[in-house]
């Protein structure tokens, strides 16, 4: 029987397609943490961590099947993320770009 | 008397109430929760202007100082600012004002609300097991190495209050894409919608900020995980930029939904349309957008780089603009208008004095060489006491006034209404206006003692907020009183248009025995004034 949350021409078997990926995914997580990889570990958790996100997006928040108002939020929520890493980071990149003052 | 079938009467018992999807009875829920927290943060606010009235600490000490502020802060902030108008008047009015049965999620609103009391339940038995003592701020390092007090409790509390905001917005964003009626477009709806979808925007945006926020605060102070401290890791300004990132939004979130307040008060009494309807609208679009680019304005004195700091100015100042455009519309719709005194009106006036006072000193503050003079001062708290408590708390009983007839289907006195305006006018002036004097000459904030040279200022702003206090007891009484005393209102006691006017007072559960369909825009008070 159909739930009301799984929409029609959606089968079970790409939920647990994207489960048995997700599940793979932190599993690779796990095992990149075992290496140092120096100044890529930092790159290469956030790419999973990423790729994890659209998926559940994609998927299971059926952003795939979604209107365009949908997108429009889901972006906004993104375009939001952005202003607030912008913006933070900005202050300590360039915090050594004027010397102290001399009280 | 009410009618049998209004949303009042539609049942007596607790559980009706406890476990109802009505937009209206979750509307009365927050507003007797909130009520309550307004007197316990006004409590605090109470002893320690008591305890500043003589420069030496001699009535509580310091510690007990610091708990009293950061109670107050806490608890007016998060337990009644934030949820005021959009959870009370917002719950009880967008269904209404576009025309539908009931919001978009009628269970998810009710889980708001029992979100809102477990959250404000955590955060009271903080109080009560003795109370935090770092401000509403939650400031690193203080709050994660040094306060021995029930931070985690406290932040839990806020944490949890948090989702409640979030729901709500959510909530109204979908509701008003989805459930206007027939008719009803864009630009035909009223300007407290406008101004509400805009609050729920940030609600949404911002507040998942400050939930992430206080997770890593608490996982830096329980777990030692490195966010904030820099000896493990971490950098301090951090959690200011996060916190921040949510907490200024958080003051258009307090701010906006009075403007859309006030927004239908002044047009209604002054028998007008608004003038620039589109204007007003895109502009809480524009301070809810702009209100997310200002943050580092709170952090010119802390470490932040003096670029940061030049981006930050000169974004603040931008914020400026929508708000001015709303100011000017408001007064360019009085110009020529039919106005009457009435007690919602004058709340109204009083908002807008009161708030462009405020929207100024904030330009002050937002000038990065002044704000060195003046930061941490209380010139702050003047300047966001002109905001949160001359805008928002004058809107927020304005709306009270003027919806109360709908609400409840009964008239209070307007007389004791317009002396309530008046007295929480003259009470404010008095105890704020004292503060920005105070601030400039240097009294810094958050002190429960001070030199001799404060004490004239220090008592009048006492004085003030014992005719403050008197002034916000007076409707707490006689709009009591109403409900027993009072006459009934009618279906439209203002004569005011919009579709909540078309409903009975007190509205039936469901508002509409019809769905209405618009066939005008909003305001459209000149069409029966024109000869």
């Amino acid at each position: 029987m159909t739930t009301p949350h799984v929409r029609k021409g959606t089968p079970p078997k790409v939920y647990v397609s994207v489960y048995a990926v997700l599940l793979a995914l932190t599993g690779l997580t796990v095992a990149a943490a075992r290496f140092d990889l120096g100044r890529f570990n930092l790159a290469i958790a956030l790419a999973i961590a990423g790729t994890k996100a659209l998926a559940v997006i994609v998927y299971f928040m059926h952003a795939r099947s979604a209107g365009r108002l949908i997108w429009l939020f889901a972006g906004a929520g993104f375009f939001w993320l952005a202003i607030l890493i912008t913006l933070s980071l900005y202050d300590p990149l360039t915090r050594g770009w004027l010397p102290p003052p001399e009280w | 008397m009410n009618r049998p079938d209004d949303y009042l009467n539609a049942d007596y018992s607790v559980s009706s109430w406890l476990l109802t999807t009505d937009h209206k009875r979750i509307a009365i829920l927050y507003l007797l929760s909130i009520t309550l927290f307004f007197f316990v943060g006004g409590a605090a606010a109470v002893l320690f202007r008591l305890e500043l009235m003589t420069p030496p600490g001699d009535l509580v000490g310091p510690e007990t100082y610091n708990k009293l502020f950061t109670m107050h802060g806490v608890v007016m902030v998060f337990l009644f600012l934030i949820p005021s108008i959009p959870a009370v008047l917002g719950n009880f009015l967008l269904p209404m004002m576009i025309g539908a049965r009931d919001l978009a999620f009628p269970k998810l609103n009710l889980l708001s609300w029992y979100l809102f009391i477990l959250g404000s339940a955590v955060a009271t038995t903080a109080i009560l097991m003795g109370g935090l003592d770092t401000g509403w701020t939650f400031y690193t390092p203080y709050s994660t190495m040094f306060a021995h007090t029930n931070v985690v409790t406290g932040v839990l509390g806020v944490f949890i209050v948090g989702f409640s905001s979030i729901l709500t917005g959510l909530n109204f964003i979908v509701t008003t894409h989805k459930m206007r009626a027939p008719g009803l477009t864009w630009f035909r709806l009223p300007l407290f919608v406008w101004a509400l979808y805009a609050t729920s925007l940030i609600q949404v945006l911002a507040t998942p900020v400050l939930g992430i926020t206080l997770l890593l605060l608490v996982a830096e102070r329980g777990l030692g995980i490195g966010i904030f401290d820099p000896a493990i890791g971490g950098d301090p300004l951090l959690f200011q930029h996060l916190f921040w990132f949510y907490s200024h939004p958080a003051v258009y979130i307090m701010i906006l939904p009075g403007m859309g307040v006030v927004s239908e008060i002044i047009t209604c009494f002054s028998r007008k349309r608004i003038f620039g309807y589109p204007f007003i609208a895109f502009s809480s679009l524009a301070i809810a957008a702009l209100g997310f680019l200002v943050w580092g304005h709170h952090m010119f004195v802390s470490g932040q780089s003096a670029y940061a700091g030049m981006v930050f100015s000169i974004l603040s100042f931008l914020v400026a603009i929508p708000s001015a455009i709303k100011v000017f519309n408001w007064t360019a719709t009085l110009y020529r208008g039919s106005i009457s005194w009435q007690t919602p009106m004058l709340y109204a006036l009083g908002f807008i004095g009161l708030f462009t006072l405020g929207g100024m000193t904030g330009l002050v503050l937002a000038t990065l060489a002044v704000d060195i003079h003046v930061h941490d001062t209380y010139f702050v708290v003047a300047h966001f006491h002109y905001i949160m408590v001359g805008g928002m708390v004058m809107a927020y009983l304005g709306g009270i006034h003027f919806w109360w007839p709908k609400m409840t289907g009964k008239l209070y006195s307007e007389w004791w209404g317009r002396v309530s305006a008046a007295v929480i006018f003259i009470g404010f002036n008095l105890t704020f206006f004292p503060q920005f004097v105070l601030g400039y000459l240097g009294m810094p904030r958050r002190y429960h003692a001070y030199p001799d040279e404060f004490q004239v200022l220090n008592v009048l702003s006492t004085a003030g907020a014992s005719i403050l206090g008197a002034g916000y007891l007076l409707p707490f009484v006689y709009l009591l009183l109403s409900l027993k005393y009072g006459r009934d209102a009618g279906r439209n006691p203002w004569q005011a248009t919009g579709l909540e006017w078309r409903t009975p007072s007190p509205p039936p559960t469901e508002n509409f025995a019809r769905v209405p369909e618009v066939r005008e825009e909003a305001y459209a008070y000149g069409a029966e004034e024109a000869p």
